[in-house]
């Protein structure tokens, strides 16, 4: 939290006997509560060795996941009728190693996931502070915004800002953050119209703060709680909406593999090989907990009263 | 008043389970009730007032566990009565209830007429037509004009008080034996109080009900009740008629609560009683006397026994070791030695509000024509250096506007506030937060949930970059110290703090920065008397340390007596009386003053609650009267003062609005005369 930093680098110039008396910081109080939450843990564990899965992808995969072996394609999962050792998680309709392509794809996926959602917060919970702190013309002028954004098919533009930049990973987190903001803008946009009625804003106010340091200070750490719950939704989202851009060749180009794409190509095989689907399915699925166990974690070790 | 009794309640106890372990809310009182009879049980929030009451209908939250001895209603036992009984023949029938807002106790999507009919025909073999017939005849008796017409209206379309009105139409429609009343008049202003304590009062007496009168106002219960009882973490502490208990306490916390009353110790005594620390956690068994850490008499005994229950006469008890040693011993007398008010000589004004108006513009409906509001007209106000200046006035007649545009929150449409000669308006916003700083009202929203106590008492020292960062600290640290905040809550969020605590931070926010003026938006009126009394003095001494001075906005006659210098009264925007404490409170020349000042309830036993006054609701600001816009609530008013509106003149020292002011003689009401001999 951005706010803290004052008080803890305050508290380092007393001497230790004077800071006792003072109980702990907020930092120390939310290191202390981290240490006791399961959740936050587990969350930040699985999130942590799935990013090393990603990052160590080239020694961690059995297989190259772009060989293809047509003689053993669509072989089921290893504990399965059929299946061999050698493929652990069986292999797709072109005979490339499952496993691999899903430790390949966690790179894709959690890059997409998070770049995308992350992009969407910045514009979103942006112009839903300054909507509603500001109101009047700037609030007309975001909601047009949002009417434009609601108004247009998302995949249409998405197509068309594809087609004009150019196709590359970049540009597809890029272009699905740019299509995926106006949860974000709602949210915060209802709560800082409430926040700013506040005494606490008016008091902020009549000590000489500018409106950019009320916006940052007071308003931003107070929308924490609800910026989160939408990132940890839209991760899942983005993910997803990439394979919706990869299924119509938009997304990721197609050999480089990727959980949305992944589920995209087995959903026609999904009443007969149904692991194509449920495999990257249940990874996705783990890393949207995870997001969420982190989330929430993160929220309890900062919201105030529960550590009373 | 028949000596049966109505309601005897035997061992109540209430105990609501948490997380680690057991809250006792309510620990085994005994109380009794006769037909007719008005009860008023006082204690502060969190003493378990409101859940006796609501034990006795059995609507405790769902978790809640209730074991009595027995609780006699009319001859039954209503705790061994079944939840469907209890629904079907006791609550709203036998039993009705009022509660605290009225603005959220009734539902907005339903009629008047339907909410009203609901109760009686919910009990069955009433027929609509009867039904509607009785709230006709109830709305005409709580005093609603054109009830037929009422009956079509949805609750948003009605006032505060008009609503609380609607509440106890309802709770009367089946006739009920016993009325509860939960701080019925709380959330309204004072005329409003008087006019619905009145009809309450008149309505007991003409239908015979027996009435639970719960609240924290010790001047209310003093006039309304019959009996008290004085609650303390969930026990009865002190049970007595109403002159036995406020007219000699025994018990040392009721004496305490009684201390605390501006005005109780007299208008000479500068300084409040106030009653150490917070009300002891409820949780477990507590060993001794449960106010002991608190009490001022408190010996060895107190924190090892539990007190006896002593009897005084008949009716008169307490529970207190009372040791002999300490009788004479009473709150505050350790405190100050100098407890002598000192008024300041007139000196030179530093702020001047000069002829500002406010509008704002509202739309009514979503097509409705937008009309404009005027919150404030023509207002001009001195504050001279070192003063404490009131404004009074009830709500919505402009003062937190008035100190939203002193403090540059609200821009005026014309007009200036200037500061030692300076318009506020041009002063850079760093410069001005050096000069004038405020204190709200609410110290739950005027307090960032997410910075801690340090970071917000700090915080303008940081957004004007004053000092090291180890001076901000120490300077917040020296800040703490003198509001009267521990060491240990620097790094707590404001949400495990008190109402008090909060509200001590509040100041030392608004002081950190040396401010000349501090305006107070209502600082007290979230708080509990006894909080509010360590407030008030807390803020005196602190301008007395600092040089301060104080706008100090309220709508409490009784926290104006004790400590502005000038006071100044507003009403639909205007300000219509102006001048020295004395001469405003004692002889008031506006006739709205005056009956601001005769529905101050203040702590009178032998007197019963007095007539309003006042008629009427607070106008509409939308809607403006013609002419002087007090005129349609005025006694006084006639043909001259309904066409011409009156300008604000001089008479003897005392500016004042009004057409009739040199013809009212300045001879106080009956009420105010003798609430002069009652201190």
């Amino acid at each position: 939290m951005t706010t803290r930093s004052d008080a803890v680098s305050a508290s380092e110039l007393l001497p230790p006997q004077e800071q006792a008396a003072l109980g702990l910081t907020p930092n120390q109080m939310a290191l202390k509560a981290a240490r006791r939450h399961l959740g936050l843990q587990l969350g930040l564990g699985i999130l942590v060795l799935m990013a090393l899965f990603a990052v160590l992808a080239p020694w961690l995969a059995p297989h190259d996941p772009y060989l293809q072996n047509l003689p053993l394609r669509l072989l089921p999962p290893a504990w399965a009728d059929g299946g061999q050792w050698e493929y652990l998680l069986g292999t797709d309709h072109l005979g490339r190693d499952y496993l691999s392509r899903i430790i390949y794809g966690a790179r894709i996926s959690m890059m997409i996931g998070l770049g995308a959602a992350t992009i969407g917060a910045l514009i979103g919970v942006t112009l839903g502070v300054l909507a509603g702190y500001f109101g009047g013309w700037v609030d007309q002028a975001v909601n047009f915004l949002v009417t434009c954004q609601l108004a247009v098919p998302s995949l249409l533009l998405i197509m068309a800002l594809v087609f004009v930049i150019g196709q590359s990973i970049a540009v597809v987190i890029f272009v699905i953050g740019a299509t995926h903001w106006v949860l974000y803008l709602m949210v915060t946009r209802s709560a800082t119209l409430r926040l700013r009625e506040l005494d606490f804003v008016a008091a902020a106010r009549t000590m000489g703060c500018s409106k950019f340091q009320i916006a940052v200070k007071e308003i931003l750490p107070n929308l924490a709680n609800q910026i989160t719950v939408i990132f940890t939704l839209e991760v899942a989202v983005a993910i997803l909406n990439e394979a919706t851009l990869s299924f119509l060749g938009l997304g990721v180009p197609s050999p480089t593999p990727s959980w949305g794409l992944m589920i995209a190509e087995g959903k026609t095989a999904m009443f007969f090989q149904p692991w194509l689907v449920i495999l990257p399915g249940i990874a996705l699925f783990i890393l949207v907990i995870a997001i969420n166990l982190l989330g929430d974690g993160v929220r309890d070790i900062t919201v105030t009263h529960r550590r009373g | 008043m028949s000596t049966e009794t109505l309601l005897d309640i035997r061992d109540l106890s209430v105990t609501l389970p948490t997380e680690s372990s057991a809250l006792k809310a309510v620990r085994g009182i005994d109380l009794e009730l006769r037909r007719g009879e008005t009860l008023g049980i006082v204690g502060e929030s969190g003493s378990g007032k409101s859940m006796t009451a609501l034990a006795l209908m059995n609507l405790l939250p769902p978790a809640a566990q209730r074991s009595a001895a027995c609780i006699n209603f009319a001859g039954a036992d209503l705790s061994a009565v079944s939840e469907k009984q209890l629904a079907h023949q006791v609550r709203g029938r036998k039993i009705g209830m009022i509660f605290q807002e009225p603005m959220t106790s009734l539902n907005p999507v339903y009629t008047i007429g339907r909410q009203l009919t609901e109760t009686m025909t919910l009990h069955g073999n009433v027929s609509a037509a009867r039904a509607q017939r009785r709230a006709i005849e109830l709305l005409e008796k709580v005093g609603l004009p054109d009830p037929a017409s009422r009956l079509r209206q949805y609750p948003h379309e009605l006032s505060g008080g008009q609503r609380q009105r609607v509440m106890i139409a309802m709770a009367l429609m089946n006739e009920p034996e016993l009325l509860i009343a939960d701080e019925p008049t709380t959330a309204l202003d004072v005329t409003i109080q008087a006019q619905i304590l009145y009809l309450l009062r008149q309505l007991q007496t003409e239908l015979g009900m027996s009435m639970i009168l719960i609240t924290h106002d010790l001047g209310v219960v003093s006039r309304a009740a019959d009996r008290i009882a004085v609650m303390y973490a969930g026990d009865l502490v002190e049970t007595g008629t109403t002159e036995q208990v406020l007219n000699a306490p025994r018990h040392p916390y009721t004496r305490g609560l009684l201390e605390c009353v501006p005005g109780y110790r007299g208008a000479a005594a500068r300084r409040l009683g106030s009653i150490p620390g917070v009300v002891p956690s409820m949780t477990g068994d507590i060993q001794g006397c449960a106010f002991a850490a608190r009490c001022p008499r408190a010996v060895a005994r107190c924190l090892t026994d539990t007190p006896p229950t002593r009897a005084l006469g008949e009716a008169h008890r307490f529970v207190c070791h009372d040791p002999e040693e300490t009788r004479g011993i009473s709150f505050g007398d350790s405190e100050h030695a100098s407890d002598t008010h000192t008024p300041r000589p007139a000196q030179e004004s530093v702020l001047k509000v000069d002829n500002v108006s406010c509008t704002f513009s509202v739309r009514q409906g979503l097509f409705g024509k937008r009309k404009t509001l005027r919150a404030l007209a023509n207002v001009s106000l001195d504050i001279r250096r070192g003063e404490v200046l009131a404004l009074v006035g009830e709500s919505g007649c402009g003062k937190s506007t008035l100190s939203r545009t002193i403090m540059s929150l609200q821009t005026p449409d014309s007009g200036s506030v200037t500061l030692s000669g300076q318009p506020v308006a041009s002063l850079p916003a760093r410069q001005r937060a050096r000069m004038i700083q405020p204190i709200f009202q609410d110290p739950y929203s005027s307090l960032n949930p997410r910075q801690t106590i340090g970071e917000i008492i700090g915080r303008p020292l940081t957004v004007n970059q004053v000092g090291s960062k180890t001076e901000r600290r120490s300077k917040v640290h020296r800040m703490m110290e003198y509001v009267g905040l521990p060491p240990r809550v620097f790094n707590s969020f404001p949400d495990q703090l008190s109402g008090g605590q909060r509200q001590r931070v509040a100041i030392a926010r608004a002081l950190i920065l040396d401010p000349e003026i501090v305006i107070c938006d209502e600082p007290t009126s979230a708080l509990d008397v006894s909080v509010q009394a360590q407030i008030l003095n807390l803020l005196l001494d602190l301008r007395d340390e600092l040089d301060l001075t104080y706008l100090f906005v309220t709508h409490d006659l009784s926290v104006v007596e004790h400590l502005a210098d000038r006071v100044a009264v507003m009403y639909l925007g205007e300000i219509v009386e102006c001048g020295d404490r004395e001469q405003v409170l004692a002889r008031p020349k506006h006739p709205y003053t005056r009956a601001l000042l005769d529905s101050v309830l203040s702590i009178a036993p032998e007197l019963d609650v007095p007539e309003p006054r006042l008629t009427g609701d607070f106008p509409n600001p939308i809607n403006r009267p013609s002419g002087c816009p007090f005129h349609p609530r005025c006694p006084l008013a006639d043909a001259h003062c309904q066409r011409v509106a009156p300008a604000l003149e001089m008479f003897d020292n005392t500016l004042v609005k009004c057409w009739k002011a040199d013809a009212t003689s300045p001879a106080p009401s009956p009420n105010s005369k003798t609430e002069e001999s009652a201190l």
